[in-house]
């Protein structure tokens, strides 16, 4: 499991990238993955082309990361999904609460 | 002359004694070799013998005279250039015509002079090498060309290796594909999907030969790997991008189309991106273009890339063509090509069963039958109600993915303290779960469902936490380290899992059933609803219930069991095919 985060060109936007598994062993480089950004990222992008699999403790951690980039507010996209994973999101209602594509 | 140059040796050919030694003198004195021959026949002896660079041959002599000797040692030496220079006193220009036209380079007249002679040998002294320049470079470039046809052939071996395991041969599926279209850059690829559908994937690679190949490759491996491991056409496509942004250089790219073709949903997802308009004629002879309106492959990054696709409701009989630029430019003797609406035209026929056919053999008739076929690229795809027959077709190759392997089974996997703290199960669970044939295509429910139920046995069956410290982020934080924590006070515990699988007509029952040592809990008010969006936890077993048939808490709430009951893609096929009729 690696994450990594890479801030877009104008400064605004981050995609973090989750390859491998996206489980609960995940949440302290997930959290770390945006807690330090500064205050100009008004963008989520969370990639998960080469995510395997994910739990619902993932589905927290997503959750708190919405919570940290202003709730209702927060501008997220979850990029990528295969039809799987798409699935669970749509299980658990996600849609509603993330872009998911 | 220089004297570091090698001695050149010039055949003098002449039948007055006198003279003969006269130009030897002359030519030995220019620093050159000499050999001598008195008549045409010892000429040509000579020349075959001694091998002479030039010649210096008297026109006029008995027996074989100068004129037929000349043409001789033309023909014995072939493509190499012996120039031959006529001595002669003959002044009438038709003789002198003869001269040349017998292969005579040029001449030199009686009485001789020596600097002219030396001069005259000196200008095909210079000719010589340059033809001998070029002759070894002419014979270098054959070489490397050789050389590289049979790299070409070599690699194309590998390629059809890698390529070529796909289901074009389907009997909804018609194509013509060039035999090197490789090194034409057109890629033709297609693959059942584990769910019983169709991917079609036609790429045209800019520039041809090497480049174009190369990008094949890896392009072909990600293509039948990602299909037959259940992944959406839009992963695919990403995964394809990534990998030709990758290693073609700037400039470099793939024009290219994917048709997801499903037969139960009768619907086609396409994405275009810049091919010619996929062309679709419906059974009732509509016809509608799906117009390319995306990037080629290999120019955008990840993030910038764009998979989203077209979706098209398809009806029995509806036909999908699909084609490179090579077709639409094919040209004539004329220069005239064949154009898109010579193409178009064809989808208006009739009779729609020999559409390809027609298309095909118009574009032979245009260019004219010969090298028509170099860079023509097409494909049809039949959209069929009797998926059966086409199973039956390649029932060989689906017997042995999906009627065999291992279906009924179980097994039971006890994890101990040191195991449980170390040691993550899931992944072999996975692996043994997906021996069963079609599963793969579940493995995302599967490793919720392994995933959900271990880590609630170990985390509140065995070590007791409480989710709902999962409030915020320091209480997640927080949940993890008492995990922790508790981990490594583990004693004498115990987590016992045990699966079991058999099959049902079309599909199979897949029962999970995992009991930890711990105390259990009071599971009569158990809510398995989703919590709602503020709250950060409590959706591990509402997942699992929805996707299960049915999962219950047993004894004393240590013991849970989950049925996962999966059909089997061709299956559904067939239940939604009986509803339709």
């Amino acid at each position: 499991m690696s994450i990594t985060s890479q801030i877009g060109p104008a400064g605004d936007s981050v995609t973090i990238r989750i390859q491998g598994r996206f489980d609960f062993s995940a949440h302290q480089a997930f959290r770390e993955s945006y807690e330090h950004l500064d205050g100009s990222v008004k963008e989520y992008r969370i990639d998960l082309q080469e995510t395997s699999y994910l739990d619902s403790s993932a589905l927290g951690m997503l959750l708190l990361l919405r919570d940290f980039a202003g709730g209702d507010d927060a501008d997220i996209k979850i990029l990528n999904c295969n039809d799987e994973v798409k699935k669970i999101f749509a299980i658990s209602n996600f849609e509603q609460l993330f872009e998911i594509r | 002359m220089p004297s570091s140059q090698p001695p050149l040796k010039i055949l003098i050919v002449e039948d007055s004694a006198s003279d003969r030694l006269l130009l030897e003198r002359i030519v030995l004195d220019q620093g050159y070799q000499t050999v001598t021959a008195e008549d045409g026949r010892e000429a040509i002896r000579q020349f075959k013998h001694e091998k002479p660079a030039m010649v210096l041959m008297d026109a006029l002599m008995p027996d074989i005279d100068g004129m037929e000797a000349a043409r001789e040692i033309k023909k014995i030496a072939g493509e190499n250039f012996v120039p031959i220079l006529f001595l002669t006193s003959l002044t009438d220009d038709e003789a002198l015509v003869a001269c040349l036209e017998a292969g005579g380079d040029d001449f030199l007249s009686k009485p001789y002079r020596p600097v002219v002679i030396a001069a005259k040998i000196q200008v095909f002294r210079r000719m010589l090498q340059l033809q001998r320049a070029l002759k070894k470079q002419r014979d270098e470039i054959a070489k490397s060309n050789e050389h590289f046809m049979q790299e070409q052939l070599v690699a194309k071996k590998v390629y059809d290796n890698v390529a070529h395991m796909g289901c074009l041969d389907q009997i909804n599926i018609k194509h013509m594909l060039s035999p090197m279209s490789v090194f034409n850059g057109d890629v033709l690829l297609a693959a059942r999907k584990p769910s019983g559908g169709l991917v079609m994937f036609l790429g045209d690679f800019t520039g041809h030969g090497l480049p174009a190949a190369i990008g094949a490759m890896p392009l072909a491996e990600i293509f039948y790997s990602m299909v037959a491991k259940g992944f959406g056409t839009e992963s695919i496509l990403h995964e394809i991008n990534l990998k030709l942004k990758g290693i073609l250089p700037v400039g470099f790219f793939c024009c290219a189309a994917m048709v997801d073709i499903s037969y139960a949903k009768r619907r086609a997802k396409i994405w275009n991106g810049g091919l010619p308009d996929l062309m679709m004629r419906r059974a009732d002879g509509i016809v509608e273009r799906i117009a390319s309106d995306h990037l080629p492959l290999g120019i955008l990054a990840a993030e910038k890339f764009d998979s989203s696709t077209t979706i098209l409701d398809m009806r029995m009989d509806d036909r999908l063509y699909i084609w490179s630029d090579g077709i639409v430019e094919l040209r004539n003797a004329r220069g005239e090509q064949y154009g898109l609406d010579r193409l178009h035209e064809w989808l208006h026929h009739d009779d729609a069963e020999k559409i390809f056919e027609y298309m095909l053999e118009g574009a032979k008739k245009f260019a004219g039958y010969g090298n028509y076929e170099d860079d023509l690229t097409l494909a049809e795809i039949k959209m069929v109600e009797d998926i059966w027959s086409i199973q039956d077709q390649d029932q060989d190759t689906f017997s042995t993915t999906a009627l065999r392997g291992a279906r009924d089974w179980s097994f039971t996997y006890e994890m101990f303290d040191d195991t449980i703290r170390e040691f993550n199960p899931i992944p072999l669970m996975l692996h043994v779960s997906m021996e069963v044939p079609e599963l793969k295509a579940y493995s995302q429910d599967l490793y919720t469902l392994f995933a959900e139920l271990i880590s609630n046995a170990i985390d509140h069956g065995l070590l007791g936490l409480d989710s709902r410290l999962k409030a915020n982020a320091t209480g997640f934080k927080r949940y993890y380290e008492l995990r922790e924590e508790g981990l490594r006070a583990l004693q004498g515990q115990c987590v016992r899992i045990n699966v079991r699988h058999h099959p049902v007509s079309g599909g199979g029952t897949l029962i999970i059933r995992v009991e930890d040592s711990g105390e259990g809990f009071d599971y009569s008010k158990l809510d398995l609803s989703f919590p709602e969006a503020s709250k950060f936890s409590g959706r591990g077993l509402p997942l699992v219930r929805s996707l299960c048939e049915s999962l219950e808490f047993k004894e004393k709430g240590n013991v849970v069991q989950a049925e996962y009951r999966w059909i089997s893609e061709l299956e559904k096929g067939k239940i939604l095919a009986k509803a339709v009729i």
